[in-house]
């Protein structure tokens, strides 16, 4: 076959004899004035004519016959736009006669697009169904659709921007797959849905709001496991930056980002604080909760937060004090040695200034993370707590001797005088 | 109210009056024990404390069940924070006020009696023996003692104030106003004035809601409760059982005469059983609370 090629949206389109049908690509001409069809192909292979023919959405289907319908939604689809012939994508029908077996091959995509399905032969879709004969596995037409491809700049398209997380979600969503599959995320649709993210995409219809694909991409997505893929730990602040570009300039000066590039894969990245399909507005009750995420790895830090009044009013719910965040920081922050860093000795008495008017130097030197437990690093606090502690006992340990005994001679002395008789109930 | 009651089980021993009363001296009607500012005072006293607990309960134990319901009951952390400080003006101006009239009865009045025996809430040589007396009494070994004016529980109860004040009021106004505090103090103060001021009104709290309850009104005599802080007023008949030194002493000294006054009036014994069940009731509760979030 004598093509030549052109790129569309980074895969090659197959332009015949060399012409460049861009200009139809939109306006749609009448392909019946098209000359000449090549002419390897058309001396036996079924023509679009003969294919649609049956394929026509005209047909009287009324007397039970079960040939599917096709022609309107390939005239609109970008195939039918560059009049693609039917046995370009089914290759088994071609130098064949009709009528044709029911079941046909699987159209072969990468003639085409190349680029596209070597990247999709990456992908933990291409992985599953590699590894398995009855992987439910996306495959090219179940997010592009068959007959019916669009360009995915067109509104009606399966993969156009606000279309997308509807495509995703017919496997994704889906109970039933999601346990066949061992899907270990689960129903993400749902989450993603409420975030801040899920809400400005579908509610607000912003073109800058992500989609499934904006993180995970779209023919190569990969296992988060596999470092090549956008959403492994180590790649999360470039995809998260790809848009929040400002705060990964930021965050890249942190100790967080400084640990992930030594390779320390605990070292917090965007979506431990955010969570990746929850992600929320930060307003006073997120910020909060945060403290919790905060924790998970700082769990000695959190223990001595909580012992602290900061700690005690935050327990409680109010967000009038401070946690971690107002006075660390948030996507910059820095080891104490630092002197930059916000609880730096140079510059903890400002962050307390924040919140305490007047703060001083000496203000400052109060331990926010003080462990009345720990001998070797709070040891005044430490033998105050235990002083406080043994009289407290001692108090009670007395008095509640003290009170016992005089309950039980009140009481044996009260029988005692009413069994007698002397006591006057009337005073 | 039970008021007949033999203090010791062999009527030999000395809880009978050894010395025959004054033949004058009434054995009915009503002695002032407390006078009205200082039940006034006391009222005071009731009303911020429960408050200052109250209100510092949820910062207590944060994370027991009932904290923030509390919290939030008491209208939330600027509410609760206000009305905390409010008490704890209140009692401060309590204490102060009693300093006052202290230091006037002292310097003015010239009633050194204050300082030292039978009248004074100093603690004496007389108060080990009883204290010392009282647990023979409790095991049945010996004779209830014969307490006079203030007894040794009333003595570390009253005392025990002075040491809120001093280490609960303190440790209060430095976390109260820290940055003024770090001008002369190093910012650690304020760890241990938290833990300070945390431990010490829990043990407050405790001690006043059970031992002072129990010593004061729950116990099988008093129950359910002594009317005497409210009005002020306590039976000559009671008093010499509950006070039989300090009845003897009224009477030999001739100041029974002086000291007797009016039964205390309906209205009065109305308010005290209204305002004593309140906040028994409360206290009881907060002493609840404070144990089931110890014990959790």
């Amino acid at each position: 076959m004598a093509l030549s090629t052109m790129e569309i949206d980074g895969s090659k389109i197959p332009t015949r004899l060399g012409i460049i049908w861009v200009p139809f690509l939109l306006s749609a001409p009448a392909w019946a004035e098209v000359p000449a069809e090549p002419a390897a192909a058309a001396a036996t292979s079924p023509s679009n004519e003969e294919c649609l023919g049956c394929h026509s959405n005209e047909l009287d289907r009324s007397k039970g016959r079960k040939i599917p319908p096709i022609s309107e939604a390939f005239a609109e689809s970008v195939h039918g736009q560059i009049n693609l012939a039917c046995v370009d994508c089914h290759v088994d029908l071609q130098g064949k006669d009709l009528p044709h077996a029911d079941k046909l091959a699987k159209p072969v995509c990468s003639a085409c697009h190349e680029d596209a399905v070597k990247a999709y032969d990456q992908s933990v879709h291409a992985l599953s169904r590699r590894e398995s004969g009855d992987s439910l596995a996306a495959w090219c037409s179940d997010c592009h659709g068959a007959h019916d491809i669009r360009s995915s700049k067109d509104p009606q398209s399966k993969t156009y921007h606000f279309n997308l997380q509807a495509t995703c979600s017919r496997c994704h969503a889906d109970e039933a797959i999601i346990a066949k599959a061992h899907i270990e995320a689960g129903n993400v649709p749902a989450h993603f849905q409420d975030s801040i993210h899920g809400r400005a995409l579908n509610k607000s219809g912003l073109v800058v709001a992500p989609n499934c694909a904006t993180c995970h991409g779209n023919h190569d997505i990969r296992r988060a496991s596999d470092d090549k893929s956008r959403v492994n730990r180590y790649n999360i602040p470039k995809t998260c930056g790809s848009c929040h570009e400002g705060i990964l300039a930021i965050y890249e000066t942190s100790v967080h980002a400084a640990a992930l590039r030594e390779g320390n894969p605990r070292a917090a990245v965007c979506i431990d604080c955010h969570t990746a399909h929850d992600t929320q507005v930060v307003d006073a009750a997120w910020k909060m909760d945060l403290v919790k995420e905060c924790g998970t790895c700082h769990k000695e830090s959190m223990r001595t937060f909580r012992d602290t009044f900061h700690g005690k009013v935050s327990t409680l719910g109010f967000s009038r004090a401070a946690t971690c965040a107002d006075c660390h920081g948030t996507h910059a922050i820095l080891p104490k040695k630092d002197p930059q860093s916000l609880v730096s000795d140079q510059r903890r008495a400002q962050t307390c200034g924040k919140c305490h008017q007047g703060a001083s130097e000496k203000f400052s030197r109060y331990d926010p993370h003080a462990d009345a437990n720990s001998r070797e690093h709070n040891p005044v606090l430490y033998f105050i707590t235990l002083a406080m502690k043994l009289l407290l006992i001692s108090v009670f340990a007395f008095f509640g001797l003290h009170t016992i005994l005089w309950l039980g001679r009140s009481l044996v002395l009260v029988r005692k005088l009413r069994a007698e008789g002397k006591i006057d109930d009337d005073k | 109210m039970m008021t007949s009651k033999e203090g010791a089980p062999n009527p030999s021993k000395p809880e009978a009056p050894t010395a025959g009363p004054a033949p004058r001296a009434p054995s009915t009607g009503f002695v002032l024990r407390f006078h009205r500012y200082d039940r006034m005072l006391h009222g005071f006293l009731m009303a911020s404390f429960l408050t200052l607990a109250l209100t510092g309960m949820p910062l207590l134990f944060p994370e027991a069940p009932w904290a923030r319901t509390l919290a939030n009951l008491l209208g939330g952390y600027r509410v609760t924070g206000v009305l905390h400080r409010i008490a704890a003006v209140t009692l401060m101006s309590v204490f102060l006020t009693h300093l006052f009239r202290l230091g006037h009865r002292l310097f003015v009045r010239k009633d050194f009696g204050l300082l030292w025996g039978p009248r004074s809430l100093v603690p004496q040589p007389v108060d080990l023996i009883q204290l010392l007396q009282h647990f023979r009494w409790f095991v049945g070994l010996g004779p209830r003692p014969r307490f006079d004016r203030y007894s040794y529980w009333e003595k570390f109860d009253y005392w025990s104030v002075f040491w809120g004040m001093a280490i609960i009021g303190t440790s209060g106004l430095m976390l109260w106003f820290p940055a003024f505090f770090a001008r002369f103090l190093p910012g650690w103060i304020f760890n241990i004035a938290l833990v300070i001021h945390g431990e010490e009104a829990l043990m407050a709290m405790v001690f006043i809601f059970t031992v002072h309850f129990f010593n004061g009104h729950l116990r099988p005599d008093k129950f359910p409760m002594d009317l005497v802080i409210f009005t002020g007023r306590v039976s000559v008949e009671e008093l010499k059982h509950e006070r039989p030194a300090e009845y003897e002493r009224l009477v030999t000294e001739d100041g029974l005469a002086k000291a007797m006054t009016s039964p205390p009036s309906p209205g009065l014994v109305t308010m005290g059983r209204l305002v004593g069940s309140i906040a028994v009731c409360i206290g009881l509760t907060i002493a609840g609370l404070a144990i089931y979030a110890l014990l959790r």
